[in-house]
């Protein structure tokens, strides 16, 4: 008797749970040839109603740690990451159409990316802070602070090096994140998102959608509770992207506008992504009372 | 569910021969019919899928916004937090004139006066804990005295607390008496009377059939509504035990004739559980039991949900909690 396979189910990362959509639809993920490899969930406009207050709920704890914790917790990600390798190349492999060494070099990418951002999480404050010269008798110091929950449009061409560098600036400083995966290629992100909930990220701190944008990312634009948004994924598609800055301008958000291409992520990321999500405070403290 | 029958010991409205001693009132709450748990719950479960969308999601938050009985009982509560409570309960949302007031204000004895004086004639009522509130442990006198210092300080409402330990070790009669008492100190000098909402405090009667004895013994004691918890305890409200609840009002307007409220108090949280127990209260209390005279929500964060939600419905965005004050 032949044994009968045992498929995966692909579901959305919300608040540490991996619900179904709400919605309970699905859609079918081809890999790069056109054939069908597994159904993902199409996540909803509830669903991601739901993310944002996953994610807001976790905003208090997540920036309130130590930025010292939070690079520990980003570097976790990365060491996970790593025993997960034959998963994630057997993902990109399929999704990306790439041959395995290839693959291999961009799992590589991605996770010393994250490692990367590990790395800045504690020497942030110091490059972008500031104690600044003022004319009178005041220390005058101006820091940075997480912006709160921020709306990501993760890349459509690269499933995983691009969703891991466009994640991971925006969690390092202490925002939470309702990220929606490539549509076409959500598997790697999927994967990703069991990492997130077997390493050391509290529970809504990182909250993956799947599915066509169509359905989640006007909402995401519209919430009045999200801080911001990055509209990579929408890269190439101005028409889009404009109706979606036009929503986020209802309460201010900030927005990351949609690159004209998607960019090449394998080159250095610099430091934007991480400070067009943050807000500065500054304080005056009298000197000498 | 099928109807709670009273055995025929109680003739009409008149309970005397039912709460004349100890064993009669025994015999008669003991003789209530018992609660289908499996059946309470199921049915519970199944009425909270009912699909409840756009102009009638829109008139159920309206209503649920008007029946809350927006609550402060923290040790930290200062007057200004419950000045701050009371602008709020007559304004819920100041953007928009068109949102309802909710119901009344609840506030410790010692608050009432603040609450009386900052909501004026809004027309919210001051409803007060009294009794001991929340455990009920304390001596007769000191929770009449209680009673009658809040409904002299000028409350509407009086939210009582039973003495669970006597129910549960089977004093029923002493449980009655102290509700008859505390509703005679309910009494105002001009002849008119607080309303007595008696707390039966359901996460510590272990039963769903000590659910149903508890409200008729209120009942009978005459309480002019039943409230579910103190919120200090967990699990507070939930469906099925406010079912139970709504069948014995139900059921014991059809036997006297007298109509009570119902409150559930204490963990509904979201516009969706509201919703929830509005569809219940239409399905088994009936439809004249949906105006805030006769349920309430004991509730404090289910106020900014459903303000969020109705907002959502009006603007087609969703909200978010910087937009609403905290509480």
């Amino acid at each position: 008797m032949s044994r009968i396979d045992v498929r995966k189910t692909y579901k959305l990362f919300i608040g540490g749970q991996f619900p179904r959509s709400e919605s309970g639809h699905s859609y079918e993920v081809l890999d790069s040839r056109g054939r069908f490899v597994a159904n993902a969930a199409l996540a909803s406009r509830k669903d991601a109603r739901d993310a944002v207050v996953a994610a807001r709920k976790a905003f208090p704890g997540w920036s309130g740690r130590t930025a010292y914790n939070r690079g520990q917790v980003v570097y976790r990600i990365a060491e996970v990451m790593e025993d997960r390798r034959p998963q994630f190349v057997e993902a990109l492999r399929r999704g990306e159409g790439r041959t395995s060494a290839a693959a291999g070099k961009v799992l590589d990418g991605a996770i010393d990316r994250l490692v990367w951002y590990a790395g800045w999480a504690d020497k942030l404050a110091q490059v972008v802070g500031n104690a600044n010269p003022v004319a009178g008798p005041f220390f005058n110091l101006s820091t940075p602070e997480p912006t709160g929950v921020v709306a990501v449009l993760a890349p459509r061409e690269s499933s995983l090096l691009g969703l891991v560098s466009v994640v991971a600036p925006v969690i390092v400083s202490g925002n939470t994140v309702v990220v929606t995966a490539s549509p076409d290629r959500p598997l790697p992100a999927v994967t990703f998102a069991e990492v997130l909930a077997t390493s050391d990220v509290p529970a809504g701190v990182v909250n993956l959608l799947t599915g066509s944008l169509d359905r989640t990312a006007a909402t995401l634009a519209s919430h009045m509770d999200v801080n911001a948004i990055d509209l990579t994924g929408l890269a190439a598609d101005a028409e889009q992207a404009t109706a979606l800055e036009v929503e986020a301008a209802a309460n201010l958000k900030r927005v990351r506008r949609a690159p004209a291409a998607e960019p090449d992520w394998s080159e250095d990321p610099g430091l934007d992504r991480m400070t067009d999500v943050l807000e500065t405070k500054t304080v005056w403290h009298p000197i000498g009372v | 569910m099928t109807s709670t029958a009273t055995p025929t010991t109680a003739a009409g409205n008149d309970w005397a021969d039912v709460t004349a001693s100890e064993s009669s009132l025994r015999r008669f709450l003991h003789g209530l019919p018992g609660v289908d748990q499996v059946g309470a719950e199921q049915r519970a479960a199944g009425l909270g899928t009912r699909s409840i969308k756009t102009s009638a999601k829109a008139f159920a938050i309206d209503l649920a916004i008007s029946m809350v009985d927006l609550t402060t009982l923290e040790g930290q509560d200062t007057r200004g937090k419950v000045r701050a409570l009371a602008a709020k309960a007559v304004r819920p949302d100041p953007s928009d004139p068109t949102c309802p007031s909710v119901a009344a204000l609840c506030v410790y004895p010692d608050m009432v006066a603040t609450a009386k004086a900052a909501l004026g004639t809004s027309g919210v009522r001051v409803a007060s804990v009294a009794t001991a509130f929340p455990s009920g442990r304390a001596a007769m006198d000191v929770k009449l005295a209680d009673t009658r210092e809040a409904v002299a300080a000028g409350a509407d409402e009086i939210d009582m607390v039973i003495d669970r330990g006597a129910f549960l070790a089977g004093h029923y009669l002493q449980v009655f008496e102290e509700i008859a008492a505390v509703r005679a100190a309910c009494a105002r000098p001009d002849g008119q009377s607080a309303h007595l909402k008696v707390i039966m405090e359901t996460g510590e009667l272990q039963t769903y059939d000590n659910v149903r004895r508890v409200s008729w013994l209120a009942m009978m004691a005459g309480a002019h509504f039943i409230k579910t918890s103190t919120g200090k305890v967990q699990p507070a409200a939930t469906l099925p035990v406010t079912l139970v609840m709504l069948e014995a009002v139900r059921d014991y307007r059809e036997q006297t004739g007298r109509r009570v409220g119902v409150k559930p108090a204490g963990g509904i949280r979201s516009s969706k559980d509201a919703i929830k127990y509005l569809v219940m209260v239409n399905e088994v209390a009936g439809a004249d039991w949906l105006v805030p005279e006769w349920f309430r929500f004991g509730a404090s964060t289910l106020l900014n949900d459903l303000l969020m939600q109705r907002t959502r419905l009006a603007t087609g965005r969703y909200s978010g909690p910087d937009y609403f004050t905290l509480d």
